[in-house]
């Protein structure tokens, strides 16, 4: 498949210029109606993109109606229930969380992408391909359940000995970074692949060893697209829910404490939601302006995201 | 989604002399990528067997034969959930699958890519794929009420925010697998009078379809295991009965793993680690279905 790749990005394609004419020179309408009909189905992402938008903001605004929009981006309490709505405790727990999945997950995911990119033979790469997209394909209630069931009670108060809480920001954190590592390893793999053999052969020429050319000339050859891969992670992570919802809690707090237990932006999203709370009240304005914001967080970084991808795209 | 990316060319390097990488800290270094591609399979391996061993007393009939039940939790089944999968897998594929096979074949064969709108679609995709899903559970809460729906916890609610969550790798994938077809194809397709249409639906497509049903089988097996779009629909717990259809109020494997493993009775726990099981089953027959398809058909040219 990869091979033939290169062959159509020669030009357009044909359905792009002319006018659809018969070999008789008569012209062909129905071309036209299928060229329009396959528009509009292109259009919907952009149609789903501006529904997101439209659903955020509109129940938002109603929501920052009541709630001033200062307190609620730099208070420091978060109890709808009690009418406080500062925001900061659940951004703090979400990037807490996320840091700490960081701390897994770029180490593991760039160790596994420079071998499958610098050392494994054809067969290995072939057997642990599918291996990591299996470890992507894992559900993250499941992930969640895991967190629960066995890395808090074995792996952090039996093997570990800390002083955990049921639901804590470790686990969750640990279990997430796992959750990422294939997003990160194999867009880092992309990117490592794509440096030039040449530059390979240079630094082997120069008498380096295959460490050296790994860590010096090719890590830093595809920098870019390696921060492409962690800025994706990153933004899986900042996102992702069941796991949070789970394992980290359901109380906010403001403690930089990762053994505690603290309530993150998703899992408050999907706590409150399972209540019922009738369209239009403040509670349902909260869910949405949480949403908001976790969607103007996420958009920055995948913003960045596209970015580096577009450079270590244009570099060879 | 990653293996249908390209894969490396060869670059690993015949070595002649290995003398160089024998030294103490290439060796350490190695260990560690070692380390790193081995934690994987590890965590996967211990995440099932773990589950698995959780699972074992309640590896029986009543488990996807039952329905839910608060007040016997060691007899409490997963029937509603599975079959409610079921009905959400099958709304999500008839919305994703032609839609995303549509934009696909828009955005290869007939776009322009110089012209604005073109581009806007091919940023918007890209950043559409990394939006929350909660984000997406969201947009279908909105997107019921504008259709009419009163209540947004039925199928067709589910499956429409499945179907936009996977629109984007439906898309991306379903690309790629039209873009591997050699343009010598449809080149002798034109030039024997064919329009872009006729060799499009007659050339291209049908020679791209062993990569398009891997692609699509994997979103599906994505959308599976997704909760969190499903729990802001609110979609409900206790069902005690069958769907029916799209219309049908129902609930779905990966809720009820979660309501399970949030409630304190032992019993519900191992219900859940159970359910996760035949979730996993299913998810990895898909994954199984997707390579076999893509083994046994796809085409190199």
């Amino acid at each position: 498949m990869p091979s033939s790749t290169s062959t159509s990005a020669a030009g357009p394609p044909s359905g792009a210029g002319l006018r659809p004419v018969s070999l008789q020179g008569r012209r062909r309408p129905g071309e036209a109606v299928i060229k329009a009909v396959l528009f509009v189905s292109a259009m919907i992402s952009i149609v789903t993109t501006a529904g997101i938008i439209i659903t955020l903001v509109r129940p938002s605004l109603d929501f920052f109606a009541e709630v001033e929009v200062l307190a609620f981006l730099t208070g420091t309490d978060w109890g709808p229930t009690r009418g406080e709505f500062g925001i900061l405790p659940l951004v703090k727990a979400t990037l807490l969380i996320t840091l700490i999945a960081l701390i897994v997950a770029v180490p593991v995911g760039l160790g596994a992408a420079m071998y499958l990119s610098e050392y494994a033979s054809r067969r290995t790469r072939k057997i642990f391909k599918p291996v990591l997209e299996l470890l992507a394909g894992v559900p993250s209630v499941v992930y969640g359940f895991f967190a629960l069931a066995v890395v808090t009670p074995w792996l952090l108060q039996d093997l570990l000995n800390l002083e955990v809480g049921f639901t804590n920001a470790l686990a969750a954190g640990l279990v997430l970074g796992v959750m990422i590592v294939p997003t990160v390893a194999s867009l880092a793999e992309d990117a490592m692949s794509a440096v030039p053999l040449a530059l390979r052969q240079g630094s082997l020429a120069m008498g380096a060893n295959r460490m050296q050319t790994t860590l010096r000339v090719v890590f830093p050859a595809a920098l870019s697209g390696i921060g492409a891969a962690i800025v994706l992670g990153l933004s899986r992570a900042v996102g992702e829910t069941m796991i949070v919802a789970l394992a980290a809690g359901a109380l906010p707090s403001t403690s930089l404490d990762p053994r505690e237990g603290m309530q993150a932006m998703t899992g408050y999203m999907a706590t409150t939601a399972g209540g019922e709370n009738p369209v239009g009240s403040l509670e349902y304005n909260t869910l949405f302006a949480v949403g908001l914001t976790l969607f103007v967080i996420t958009l920055v970084i995948n913003v960045i995201s596209i970015r580096l991808i577009r450079r270590f795209r244009q570099e060879y | 989604m990653a293996s249908l990316t390209a894969t490396a060319p060869a670059t690993v390097l015949a070595s002649g002399r290995r003398s160089r990488d024998a030294n103490t800290p290439s060796v350490v270094f190695l260990i560690g990528l070692w380390a790193s591609l081995f934690f994987g399979v590890v965590v996967l391996l211990v995440l099932i067997i773990s589950t698995a061993i959780d699972a074992l007393p309640r590896l029986d009939g009543p488990l996807v034969a039952d329905y839910y039940s608060g007040i016997r939790p060691e007899q409490t089944g997963f029937r509603a959930g599975i079959l409610g999968s079921m009905w959400l897998m099958l709304g999500t594929a008839l919305l994703a699958v032609p839609l995303g096979i549509a934009s696909a074949l828009y955005l290869e064969e007939f776009a322009d890519r110089h012209r604005w709108y073109n581009k806007l679609i091919e940023v918007n995709l890209q950043n559409l794929a990394a939006v929350p899903s909660v984000v997406y559970g969201l947009l279908a809460v909105a997107a019921m009420s504008v259709l009419g729906f009163d209540r947004s916890g039925i199928v067709l609610g589910g499956s429409i925010a499945l179907a936009l969550l996977i629109l984007p790798v439906v898309i991306i994938t379903t690309r790629e697998a039209v873009r591997a077809v050699p343009r010598e194809i449809r080149e002798g397709s034109m030039a024997l009078g064919a329009t872009v249409w006729q060799t499009t639906w007659r050339q291209t497509l049908p020679s791209a379809v062993p990569g398009i049903a891997t692609g699509t089988i994997l979103g599906l097996s994505r959308a599976i295991g997704e909760a969190a779009p499903l729990l802001l629909l609110g979609v409900a717990i206790g069902v005690r009965f069958d769907p029916n259809g799209f219309l049908s109020v129902f609930t779905a494997l990966p809720i009820q793993i979660y309501t399970s493993t949030s409630q304190s009775q032992e019993e519900f726990q191992t219900a859940a680690a159970a359910a996760i099981i035949v979730l996993l089953v299913m998810i990895l027959g898909m994954n199984a279905m997707a390579i076999y398809i893509r083994n046994k058909f796809q085409r190199t040219w």
